[in-house]
Order: C-alpha cells, then structure tokens, then sequence
C-alpha cells in the first residue's frame, strides 16, 4: 500500500500541469502518466474485459492502453457495440469485468438481472446536437428547422438510443419532424451529413466531435430535456474484480474526465 | 452412396438447416399475431417484394446482356471487365451504398448535376433502394448467366447462322431459350439476393417507413428494441421467400429444365 | 461454276491451303483423315469462320475476298446439315425446319406449311409435332436435312451427316441422301471420312490431307488409283512407289516388282492384299513375284486376317482365318509372299 500511495503522488503533480497547461493536446498528454499512476501501482494482471458503448470507443480505448502502460501485466479487451447489444450478451452469461451503457435502460437491464457488482454510477452525459455539413448548405439554424420537408433530414430510427431521444426532443418541442430517413445507429446519420447527403442530422455532440471538419454542430437549447447519461458498473462476475475497479477509477478520475470532455462529453451534472 | 460425400452433405445441410430451425424454435408464437398486425409490417414486407422484384427485372435487362458480352463477344480486357462486374460480390455492402452516393448521391458525380439542374434527388427513395439492390443482386444474376452461356451449345448458333438468322435473332431465338432455365436460376438467386440486401440499401437509401424500409431493415431495427419482434419479422421474410421461390420453381424453373 | 473457293487458314500447326469448285448441281466430296482440315474448309464456306486468306465465290457473288468482303453466314444462301443433326431442343420438328423460312421473313402459317411439306418429302409426316430428342438419329438427320433445304439454298453444305449414325441407319439414310442430292439443283459440299459416302453420294471427290489437295478426281478414279497412302488403304490397296522399266518396277524402297504391262518413269504399284498369297516355303513352279518376308502384325479384319509384312517389298496380305492358323503364323515369322503379275496395277505418278 506504500508503493501504492508513493506513486500517486506524481500523478497529482502531472494532473496539475495539465489543468495548466490548457490546451486539449497538453491535456491528451498529461492524461497519459497521470490516469495511470492514480488508478493502479502497476500491479495488476490478467485479462480486464470491458464492455461500452460504441460512442465511448475511442475514450476507452485510450485510457485501456494507459492502464496497460502502467501495469505491463495487464491485458484489456474491450467489446464495443450498441448498448441494447451488449447488455443482452451480459445477460446470456458472458464473461465481463466493466460494463459501460450509454442510457441508463440499458443499464437497468443488467441491475435487474442482478449482474451489478459495485455501482452503478453514471460517469458522463451526452447531449444531442444538430450535425450540419461544412458551411451548412441548408442554413440549418435550430430544432425547428428539422420540421421543413424541403429540407433532407436524417434523424435515427426510434428503436436505437439517439432516435428515442429526438423523438422525446421533438415531442417537448412540439415539432413534427418531417426526416427524409430514420437511420439504424448515429454514425450513419453522420455519414450523410459528412457526405452532404442531408442538409442536417440529429446526432451526440459527442459525433460531432469527432466527425472532424467535414461535420458541424449546432447546439441547442432543447437538448438539455434530453440528457442521456452514461452509467458503469463493475460486474458482480468480474472475473478480475481489482483491475476493473481500477478501471472505473481512472474513468472517473480527473483525467478520465478530461479525455471525456475533450472527445465531446460533459461531466455529470447531477 | 460413397460416405466422403455423403458425410460432408448430411453435416452441411444441418449447418444450413439448424440457424433457420432455431429462429423457428425461439419464435413467440403466441405473439406472432399482434406482431404481425402491427402497422409497417406489411408495408415493409410489400416493398421489399416489390424492390427485389424491381431489381431483378433491371438486373436482367442489363445483365443477361453482359453475361453475353463476357461469354460470347472477343473484346480484349474481357478478363478485366469480369472481374469488375464481379467487384460488388466482394464489397462490403455499406461500402457499396457509400460508393453509390459518391456517384448517383446529391454530391455525386452524376447525382449534384440532376439535383442541382432537374431538381431531381436519388438517395431515400424506392428509386435508391432498387438501385441498392440491382446494385449488389445483378453480379449474381450475371455469374449464373454467363456459366449457362459457356455450357450452352455455340454451334447451335452456328446452326441458327446458317439458317439465315442475325445474331440477335440468333440470341432471341436459340441462344435465350437454350439458356433459359440458367437465366431462371440466376433471376431467382438475384431476388433472393436483393430481397435479403441490408448494407448498401440502409446506406444508400435510408431507412423511411413505407418509402425505404425494406424487411431486412425492419428487423434490424427491431433487433434494437425487441428481439422477439426481430424473430417474427424474419419468419415472415423466410416463410414468404420460400413459398415465392417453391411456387416459382414449380410454375416457371421446373418448365424450363425439362424443356 | 457456282462455288469456287480458295481458303488459307491456319489453325494451331495445321496450315490449311485449299481450292475448290463445285458446279451446279455437282456434289463434292472433300474426303480426308480426321484433323485435316475439312470441316474448317466447310466452315469458312459458310462464314462461320473468318479465313486468313483467299477468297469465297458464291454464284458470282463475293461473299469473302481476303478481308475486303465479308459476307456474314446469314446473308449467304446455304444450307447446312451438321454430323450431330443440331437440332434446336427447344423447338418443335416443324418450327426446327420452318426457322430458316421465319427468319427470312416468310409468314408463320406459309412457313409451317412448307416445312411440314418438306417433312413428307423426308419421310418423316405426322412427327412435325415432336422435339428433337423425342426422334431417333436417323429421323432427326433427315429432319435436319429438310431444315437445311427448305429454304432453296444456292449451296449445300453437309458436315459429316451420316457418321453419327449406326451402321444399317447410315444405310438407309445415306440412300435417301443420294436421292435428295440428285434432285438437288444446287451446289452441294459433302465432308466425310467414308470412302463410301464419297462414292455413293458424291460426282467428284477431293482428298484432303495435312490442309492440302491430295488427290482429286471421279470417285472411280481415285479409288482405281490412289495416290496416297491414306486413300490406298481407304479402297483396299496397298501402294508402292516406284521407277517404271520395261514389265517391271524398281520401288523408291528398293527391291523389284514384276508387272503385266510396260511401265516407264516414276509409277505407282497398287497391289489388293487379298491378292498377295503366303508361303512357309518358297512356293513351287516360277512365279515372278516372289519375296522373303517377315511378318510384323496381324490383325483379324473380318473372316481374314490383315498381315503386315516388312523386307524388300514391304506388303500387306489378307489372308484367311483358317489358312493364317494352319501355319501358325505368328508376329515374327519368316514368310514367302507371292503376287501374280497380273494383279499388279501399274499408273503414273
């Protein structure tokens, strides 16, 4: 336990320089020594499997390779897909030490089996935004626009996650959304705004985040009735209870958070 | 029977056979018919019959003519051109639907002048999911038509030749007969193709209710939201598949085999 | 002359250079080995096959001139009549014979009426209504003939017509053949490789071998004197080169062959070998044409056997079943052959 407290020490420190340092990629870099100093002493082994999300993929991802990195021990396996997905394939038995929804149904799929070990707790929210292409060829300004038929409109189908939340979103508002096509998960809505398919899509700030300059967001304010907030939970099952504890741990630390935010998310607010 | 076929046979067919016995098994009967009755089904059900029948009737039009040109004609690249016709087999069907944007899409090459000119858009529309469907179904029409062209008989075209035919008399007249029941084979593989085509049609087309939303969709979607749901939408898909496939090869392929 | 032709095609090795020229009403018989080039002379007389050179005339038409003309088959007025019939299997006997007449334009019900006359004329009313498959070879060669004539082709073209058939069918058809091919007006082009067929059905008869003109002639003289190997063996005779001195001949090979006649300059000797006569001694009296032989095969050829014979007159002698067992003969054997003078046939080369 010595070592253990030693090592975090530096780990503050870095944190510190990267809430200094500003910018996104000083914070990407900092992230890297100090996620993983604050969630383990390196001792950890064994395979961590995890399941998330197919939003959270490239957050997860690097932090799995942090925690790899500082616990040359450790092996983590990530299985990203839908959520409805993945809680289903927890509920047929498989052997899993995370899992991380994107919605908190799903989630409740899980507790109510009573898989749960620990949690769970929700990490970070996800809000929807309006994805128009480069330059917004249809002056797309607002949700409202979204109920102009002349308009080539993408939302998601109501049976995925970002579907149930624009209809919910477009329910409060009173818009009849008029969609050219209800699309099967939100990267393919994305695809048509980036192929300037669509004049706009309904998709996670998160998507517009990482769709690069090719895609551009326009938040607004009816978003915040629909919140999707994103719980995790270490298995009852786990299989390597520690590491995925471990695991949790650096995604709620700071710098978890920070690489979060970075990639489009926001902290939980409440 | 030599048992190193018959092993192999009896172990392939319940390969084939178990996945299609599950569904069967797994399937809640009891709620198969609210299921059934719930709106969209039947549309989703009518338009991909009508989709896949489109496009069967499209890729014969245009395939059993490059079926033609890769059997019989002597154009040199005619290995080349083969294999490009045979690209979209290999092609991730999604791949496929983004490549059909980048050329018929309102960006495209030849979709930005119709929209921007005649107003006229492809993406989303039954238009693009026939499109979709020839798009990744005529290949396989193609294939089967071309094997029946090289098994087929030339010198009955030689005959023909000398009784005076031109050679599209020649190929209306002797050759299509002759390769009928290859070209039945292949239309029947084609549909049951674009009747099951799910990556390019979802990327290409969309998925609407009533315009785009073809059965594969639906039940991809459902298998999203309700399992179960997805189960009875694909028993349906199989079952009406079957029986348009048995009451074809009964009315129309068993013909043209004895024929 | 209604048909002349020169064709020269290469096909793989075989280098194919041929001429022929058929009358009206003449048939010709292009009669050769297999792979000799005569269904790629009939080929390109239809316009099947695009020649390397030469040139097509069709009753003073042109239809192919060295690439500069190119006549497509369907534009050229000829029937053709191939060795497995080609019957189209989808069709009726009566639409088989009638499409030639559809596709030049004749309407359906004139059409059908003038193939179901041809079909009497063949011998084959009342089956007009069959498919192909449901005939037997004979009666779908004969219905492949009236397809081919129906439509007064200026030439005939015939492929091997009656090799497909069984042996006492080829008979009967081959009888019909000959009544069809007199009254026919036209040009007609027979290919076989049945010395028979060539001299039943055929006015003159070109031998065909390794893509050249061997031989032409009547069907009587080439089978009196043939001037190869291959159509010696054909008519049943054995042929040795030779110098022509005086009442006997001194062969290529060597060794001296006594004759009836005076020969003089390069001959032929044509010898029957039913007429060549073995010994296990040398025979008694004095005949002129006697040779130590050996033997090197023998081969049952119905009721006799063939024996090929090698030493200085090489030979070949029919001898009977009996007579080869009573001198047990065997591959090996040293034998005296004998031919008398008279059965020698002397011609020039």
């Amino acid at each position: 336990m010595k070592t253990r407290a030693l090592l975090v020490l530096p780990a503050v420190a870095a944190l510190a320089l990267s809430a200094c340092g500003g910018s996104s990629s000083d914070a990407a870099a900092g992230t890297s020594s100090s996620a993983a100093a604050s969630s383990s002493g390196g001792d950890l082994s064994g395979t961590l499997t995890v399941f998330a999300a197919a939003s959270l993929t490239d957050v997860f991802t690097d932090l799995g390779a942090q925690l790899e990195a500082d616990n040359p021990g450790l092996d983590v396996q990530f299985n990203v897909a839908g959520s409805s997905a993945l809680a289903t394939q927890l509920t047929q038995g498989a052997p899993v030490d995370v899992f991380a929804s994107a919605n908190e149904k799903q989630m409740t799929v899980v507790t109510d089996a009573g898989l749960q070990g620990a949690g769970p707790t929700v990490f970070t929210e996800n809000v929807l935004e309006i994805a128009v292409p480069r330059g917004n060829p249809g002056k797309v300004t607002g949700l409202a626009d979204f109920g102009n038929a002349d308009l080539a409109l993408a939302i998601c189908a109501a049976d995925v996650p970002c579907g149930a939340a624009a209809e919910a979103v477009f329910a409060d508002a009173g818009i009849t959304a008029q969609p050219d096509t209800e699309e099967e998960d939100v990267k393919a809505a994305l695809t048509k705004v980036q192929l300037g398919e669509v004049d706009a899509a309904l998709v996670y700030a998160t998507d517009v985040q990482a769709a690069g300059s090719d895609v551009e967001g326009i938040p607004f304010p009816e978003a915040e009735k629909e919140i999707n907030s994103y719980p995790i939970c270490v298995l009852k099952a786990a299989p390597n209870p520690e590491a995925a504890q471990a695991f949790v741990d650096l995604v709620n630390s700071d710098a978890g958070q920070q690489a979060l935010t970075d990639a489009g998310f926001r902290a939980p607010t409440s | 029977m030599p048992a190193p076929l018959l092993v192999p046979a009896a172990i392939g067919i319940v390969f084939l056979v178990f996945p299609l016995v599950g569904l069967v098994i797994r399937a809640p009967w009891s709620a198969i018919g609210p299921q059934l009755a719930q709106e969209g089904v039947g549309q989703a059900l009518r338009l991909s019959l009508v989709s896949a029948t489109l496009a069967t009737l499209v890729s014969l039009l245009l395939g059993v003519p490059i079926a033609w040109v890769l059997a019989r004609s002597r154009i040199p690249g005619r290995s080349v051109l083969r294999a490009l016709v045979t690209v979209p087999l290999v092609l991730p069907p999604v791949v496929g639907g983004v490549a059909l944007f980048l050329v018929l899409g309102r960006q495209g090459i030849l979709g930005r002048p119709l929209f921007e000119h005649l107003g006229i858009t492809i993406p989303f529309t039954t238009t693009a999911v026939v499109i979709a469907e020839t798009f990744v179904a005529m290949p396989f029409l193609v294939i089967s038509v071309e094997g029946a062209l090289r098994a087929a008989d030339a010198r009955f075209e030689d005959a023909a030749a000398t009784l005076g035919a031109d050679r599209w008399t020649t190929f209306r007249r002797v050759t299509l007969p002759l390769v009928a029941p290859g070209i039945a084979a292949g239309a029947v593989l084609c549909w049951a193709r674009a009747l099951g085509e799910f990556g390019a049609t979802i990327t290409f087309a969309g998925n609407f209710p009533g315009t785009t939303q073809t059965m594969p969709l639906a039940v991809y979607l459902a298998l999203q939201r309700d399992p179960e749901a997805a189960i009875v939408l694909s028993l349906v898909l199989l079952a009406v598949s079957l029986a348009t496939l048995l009451l074809l090869r009964d009315r129309w392929l068993g013909r043209g085999v004895s024929a | 002359m209604t048909l002349s032709a020169h064709v020269v095609v290469q096909r793989g090795s075989l280098a194919v250079d041929l001429e022929v020229a058929v009358a009206d009403g003449e048939v010709l018989a292009v009669l050769g080995p297999n792979g000799a080039g005569k269904s790629t002379l009939l080929r390109v007389l239809a316009g099947l096959l695009p020649p390397d050179d030469g040139r097509v005339v069709l009753d003073g038409d042109t239809v192919w001139d060295d690439g500069r003309v190119h006549v497509p088959p369907h534009q050229r007025s000829l029937g053709m009549v191939f060795q497995d019939h080609l019957l189209f299997p989808h069709l009726s006997i009566t639409e088989n014979v009638a499409f030639g007449l559809r596709t030049r334009g004749v309407h359906r019900a004139a059409a059908r009426a003038s193939a179901e006359a041809w079909l009497t004329r063949v011998g084959l009313a009342g089956l007009g209504g069959r498919r192909p498959g449901e005939l037997s070879g004979g009666q779908a060669q004969r219905a492949a003939l009236a397809r081919a004539l129906v439509v007064d082709p200026r030439l005939l073209l015939l492929d091997e017509p009656l090799s497909a058939l069984d042996a006492r069918t080829r008979l009967t058809v081959r009888a019909e053949l000959h009544r069809h091919l007199s009254e026919f007006p036209g040009s007609a082009v027979l290919v076989t490789h049945d010395p028979i067929d060539a001299m039943a059905l055929a006015d003159r008869v070109v031998v065909v071998e390794d893509g050249r003109v061997a031989q032409a002639g009547t069907p009587a003289e080439v089978a009196r004197r043939p001037r190869t190997d291959y159509v010696a063996r054909l008519v049943g005779l054995f042929l040795l080169p030779g110098t022509g001195k005086g009442e006997q001949v001194v062969l290529d090979g060597g060794g001296v062959v006594a004759i009836a006649e005076e020969a003089a300059g390069p001959v032929f000797v044509a010898i029957r070998p039913e007429s060549v006569a073995l010994y296990l001694q040398h025979p008694d009296g004095s005949p002129r044409n006697v040779w130590p032989l050996r033997l090197v095969s023998a081969t049952p050829h119905g009721s006799v056997v063939r024996c090929d014979l090698t030493g200085e007159v090489p030979l070949t002698a029919d001898v009977t079943a009996t007579s080869f067992a009573e001198m047990g003969l065997a591959p090996g054997a040293e034998v005296w052959a004998s031919v008398k003078a008279s059965e020698v046939a002397v011609y020039t080369r």
